[in-house]
């Protein structure tokens, strides 16, 4: 233990007789680190937040299909579907888009079903006619709704039709909610000039969550002219979107470990002569090849540990305490209204581990195997270069 | 061994910080988070939402899982993704020969 503190206290002495060399590789390691575990946490976080949530939605959602798109679906198809067996309850929702040309934003406007009037999230309450509305917290703050009271939006008439803002959904709810203008059913289908007994899609709620798919393909099978989305497709749907190994993250990922791959591959191709110079010395003044592969073993120990520990930290307090204020600037993309949310703590500890792996071991044994080729040649000549 | 007591000391040091860091997530999660998790699902039961409102500048990201089977390519197939939100999300399952 002692020879082990000792050869550390020696280690560190020649870490910092190459002060600069060092510094510039732990900020370099720390970097990639906490770039790669923000990456993973952030991701982790909003997967684990997906499917805890969206496990309230619909057991189905059917659309109907024409041309290979989404279009509205006939109110008499409810009933048919209503008298599957396992069936008890479909739904109709009434929803649509909005393009808001006054500040060049999309809003979702949804009806709001037979929801109850009071929700935890929603300072206020559900609209109750058709002048009424409850919006989200993006929307109030961009429209100034939260001072008026009142939202004016154009409808499919050309119109500016006056809302009473009756409820703000409080920013807790911003990943659900902040784009979302909700009015009551009829309101929407006047709003957006649906023709008279259309919906946007069904919600289907199915008795035993076993039968869904057997629903999915009765429903299919009765309307050729639908699409059923079922509720593990949805939620599948969000673990594909933020799954690490996809699209941007997989690109940030992989240019974090090219730049490590690149930094060990400097180190394992060759150590500087003066490093060879250091391990002749060692060597000829007593040191045995065993002592010096544990010296560049502790040196090794030393940056990436500390490397690792630091990103680490600094990715957790990134993600978690300043809501990964960089990476959403990436997940962001052209949306105006990307809402400002607080991620739940998630840590992944197989992440951790794949990532210690990753980074650490492959820098200690890019440490310790040149090092090795060097110790056991003959001091002398390892010292004349 | 002054040096390496405060190697082995700032170690352990950012250990601890992060297992407090960890252990703040939990509290968090128990005291706070879980009820608002809880009051999301059932926002999401009531008023019947299907998604994450992250993107909102095209229908396709707005509701990934709501959309056509060729949502990505919209204006023709194999068009070129408009939206930087396009490079995140994975292709659609059935690109796997994923089936439920």
């Amino acid at each position: 233990m002692i020879k082990h503190l000792k050869i550390i206290e020696y280690a560190l002495s020649s870490l910092l007789r190459r002060k600069s060399k060092i510094i510039a590789i732990v900020f370099a390691y720390s970097f990639t680190v906490a770039t790669l575990a923000s990456v993973l946490f952030l991701t982790h976080a909003l997967k684990t937040e997906a499917n805890f949530v969206l496990q309230g939605v619909p057991d189905l959602i059917v659309q109907k299909v024409m041309g290979g798109r989404h279009e509205l679906i006939p109110l008499e198809y409810a009933q048919k579907i209503k008298a599957i067996h396992g069936v008890s309850e479909v739904k109709p929702r009434f929803w649509g888009y909005h393009f808001d040309a006054l500040i060049e934003v999309n809003y979702t406007l949804m009806g709001a079903g037979g929801a109850t009037k009071e929700l935890r999230l929603l300072d206020g309450r559900l609209p109750e006619n058709e002048f009424e509305c409850a919006v989200g917290a993006g929307v109030a703050a961009l429209r100034g709704s939260d001072y008026s009271g009142e939202l004016i939006l154009v409808n499919s008439r050309n119109t500016g039709q006056l809302f009473e803002v009756t409820g703000i959904f409080e920013s807790d709810s911003n990943l659900l909610t902040n784009d979302l203008v909700v009015l009551t059913d009829k309101a929407v289908v006047d709003f957006f000039g649906f023709p008279e007994g259309k919906a946007t899609d069904f919600a289907v709620t199915v008795r035993n969550s076993n039968e869904v798919q057997t629903v999915a393909v009765k429903i299919k099978k009765m309307f050729p002219d639908t699409r059923p989305i079922t509720k593990s497709e949805l939620t599948r749907t969000y673990d594909m979107v933020f799954n690490w190994r996809s699209g941007m993250m997989l690109t940030v990922f992989c240019a974090a470990i090219i730049a490590l791959c690149i930094m060990a591959w400097d180190k394992a191709t060759g150590i500087s002569a003066e490093e060879k110079q250091e391990i002749g010395i060692l060597k000829a003044i007593g040191w045995d090849t065993g002592d010096v592969l544990v010296l560049k073993f502790w040196e090794g120990v030393i940056v990436s540990l500390s490397s690792f520990m630091t990103g680490l930290v600094l990715s957790y307090i990134h993600v978690f305490y300043f809501d990964a204020f960089i990476l959403s600037t990436i997940l962001k993309g052209w949306s105006v209204l990307f809402p400002d949310f607080q991620l739940i703590p998630s840590v992944n500890v197989l992440h951790v581990l794949a990532m210690f792996f990753l980074t650490v071991v492959p820098y200690i044994a890019s440490t310790v195997i040149p090092t090795w080729k060097t110790a056991v040649a003959d001091p002398e000549s390892v010292m004349r270069g | 061994m002054v040096k390496s007591k405060v190697f082995i000391a700032v170690i352990v040091l950012e250990c601890l910080l992060l297992l407090a860091m960890l252990g703040h997530g939990q509290m968090r999660y128990h005291f706070h988070d879980h009820a608002v998790l809880v009051a999301k699902q059932n926002l999401v039961s009531q008023l019947g939402l299907t998604d994450f409102a992250l993107w909102t500048e095209a229908r396709y990201t707005r509701h990934p899982s709501q959309t056509d089977f060729f949502s990505a390519f919209q204006d023709f197939p194999a068009a070129l993704e408009h939206f930087p939100a396009g490079a995140i999300i994975a292709p659609p399952q059935h690109f796997y020969g994923e089936t439920d």
